[in-house]
């Protein structure tokens, strides 16, 4: 399967701290055909670290987009777009300010999931999709899905949050801040101000091992790594950990980090009303997904939305599925997945009678 | 085709008969979601389910049946009152930690409640008792003391008295000796027992 990412410019975007952003840019992907009614359409939004480019080769959810996967291309329209705040083709602190001409870096404003949502609806509009079939995504990719649901409940039809929140606890904020000061303690950091210069790779590699840990599981380490040996005096783990950390710096900007981090930390679904009164009048059906071993993620969060969900009477489907690999399970327990996505999204095409092209 | 005949549960036959198309439909303890699935399917009805075991939601909702993974007494708790039309709940109510709860429940959240049974006075169990001395093991209730899932043991007639104690009324009694239904003696004659009733 082969796609490649395009880019749609907008006049601007309002954000959610008051500021227009103008123009915005947006990366995205696509996979599969849109069929004439224009109701095969589904968004599936990336996690923290991903991009647009979510299936065929290397794409971070190749396993369950394409032709005959649980998000299966043969039927359905796949979107794929990086988050507003990014650093792969989407604006974000890392893009010129057409004010200065020079980068944005930590002038960049405030973001949050609902503004990235914001971009995400203009991108659909821009494909002229009136309607959503599902919004789809794990961790951070799940609060977009909420979001939309939320925010645009006539427009999505099924909405699948997977291993995820509608806030974050002090856990997860306090694991979001140690990685943003390790990279701010990097003096190649320069108060954002690296991108002519070297940049704060070190800082962030810190912060990317950091994050590795939360998204992995002490029986998933034990497996994996155990105590074994490297070389005399560096354990497996170590050195894992080094060539992730290294290897992110490559492709992720410390800004983007920094800014998307505290757009996940500062949400909170509830802020405009209690959980169950935002799923009042929602027709939208809910697939949640939480795994046993995810302790960055644990199930009593999916479990807070769908309680809420069921409150309102909402179709809400909920298994919290057996894992060792922690949060990393939904990217990588493929089987289940397939068959629990496939399953709900065919029940969700046939009750709103979708044509297949 | 009846339900029966797909999956050879007399007690699924008759819920299916007794369900209403187009209503919301609430089972409790819905395992694969087979019930659910054809209720769908033939009745259009809105389906949703609780099952505890995660093997079985995976395979319910991999079929395109609602279902949420937890433990039914306490999801009852959840639901607001009148959301459904039908609560089943089928071959469940003696493994329940507090029946009684549990069908008050099923009322609050539904319009009519439906359970289905193992008669515990069924002359097989009486005689096994009588004549063996020790915890009746039949067909119907195929399990050692020590193993099995049943923590309640009710019959026919328990299950009227309590009816009349609570004061609700009982809309349908439908009772079953194999696929077959028996109308004489139901608390001697009846394997399985499905009522249909709604509070007073």
């Amino acid at each position: 399967m082969i796609s490649s990412t395009a880019t749609v410019t907008f006049d601007s975007l309002d954000l959610d701290c008051g500021v227009t952003l103008a123009p915005v840019d947006c990366a995205y992907e696509t996979y599969g055909t849109l069929n004439s009614e224009k109701s095969n359409g589904i968004l599936v939004a990336h996690a923290f670290s991903g991009d647009a480019h979510a299936a065929g080769d290397g794409g971070w959810w190749g396993n369950m987009i394409g032709p005959g996967k649980g998000f299966d291309t043969d039927q359905y329209f796949v979107i794929c777009a990086n988050v507003l705040g990014g650093c792969r083709g989407t604006t974000g602190p890392g893009s010129i300010n057409p004010a200065t001409n020079g980068p944005w870096g930590m002038t960049f404003p405030v973001i949050t999931i609902s503004d990235m949502v914001r971009l995400q609806k203009k991108l659909i509009d821009h494909l002229g999709i009136a309607r959503l079939l599902a919004v789809a995504g794990g961790s951070m990719g799940g609060m977009q899905a909420l979001e939309w649901a939320v925010s645009y409940p006539d427009q999505v039809l099924a909405a699948l949050p997977i291993a995820t929140t509608h806030r974050h606890s002090a856990q997860q904020i306090a694991f979001n801040e140690v990685g943003r000061q390790a990279i701010m303690a990097d003096p190649d950091w320069q108060g954002g101000n690296y991108y002519d210069r070297r940049p704060p790779a070190r800082g962030l590699a810190v912060a990317r091992m950091v994050g590795h840990i939360t998204y992995m599981s002490d029986e998933s380490m034990r497996e994996k790594f155990g105590r074994r040996l490297r070389n005399s005096d560096e354990f497996e783990v170590e050195s894992y950990l080094r060539y992730r950390g290294y290897k992110f710096v490559d492709r992720f900007d410390a800004n983007s980090y920094i800014y998307i981090t505290r757009a996940m930390d500062i949400y909170d679904l509830t802020q405009h009303g209690s959980l169950p009164s935002l799923f009042e009048n929602i027709d939208t059906r809910f697939l949640v997904i939480s795994f046993t071993s995810d302790w960055l993620y644990p199930s009593y969060q999916s479990l807070e939305i769908v309680s809420a969900l069921r409150s309102r009477n909402c179709d809400v489907a909920y298994v919290n599925l057996q894992s060792a690999y922690g949060h990393d399970a939904f990217l990588v327990e493929v089987k289940e997945q397939t068959e629990l996505v496939t399953g709900f999204l065919k029940s969700t095409a046939r009750e709103a009678s979708v044509g297949r092209k | 085709m009846g339900v029966s005949e797909i999956y050879g549960r007399s007690d699924y036959a008759i819920i299916g008969s007794l369900v209403e198309p187009g209503t919301r439909v609430l089972d409790l303890g819905c395992g694969e979601g087979l019930l659910l699935s054809w209720l769908k399917e033939n009745k259009r009805v809105n389906a949703r389910g609780v099952e505890l075991v995660g093997a079985s939601v995976q395979k319910a909702i991999a079929c395109g049946v609602s279902v949420y993974q937890g433990n039914l007494e306490s999801a009852l708790e959840d639901y607001p009152d009148r959301a459904f039309d039908y609560v089943i709940l089928s071959q469940t109510l003696q493994e329940t930690r507090h029946p009684l709860k549990v069908l008050e429940g099923m009322l609050r959240i539904g319009k009519h409640a439906v359970v289905a049974f193992p008669n515990f006075g069924h002359w097989s169990m009486r005689m096994a008792h009588l004549f063996t001395g020790r915890a009746p093991k039949t067909p119907l209730f195929p399990h050692d003391w020590y193993d099995s899932p049943n923590i309640h043991f009710l019959t026919v007639d328990d299950f009227e008295a309590l009816a009349h104690k609570q004061h609700w009324r009982i809309e349908r009694r439908i009772f079953l000796s194999g696929s077959r239904q028996v109308t004489m003696l139901p608390n001697l004659t009846a394997e399985v027992a499905v009522f249909l009733f709604t509070a007073s």
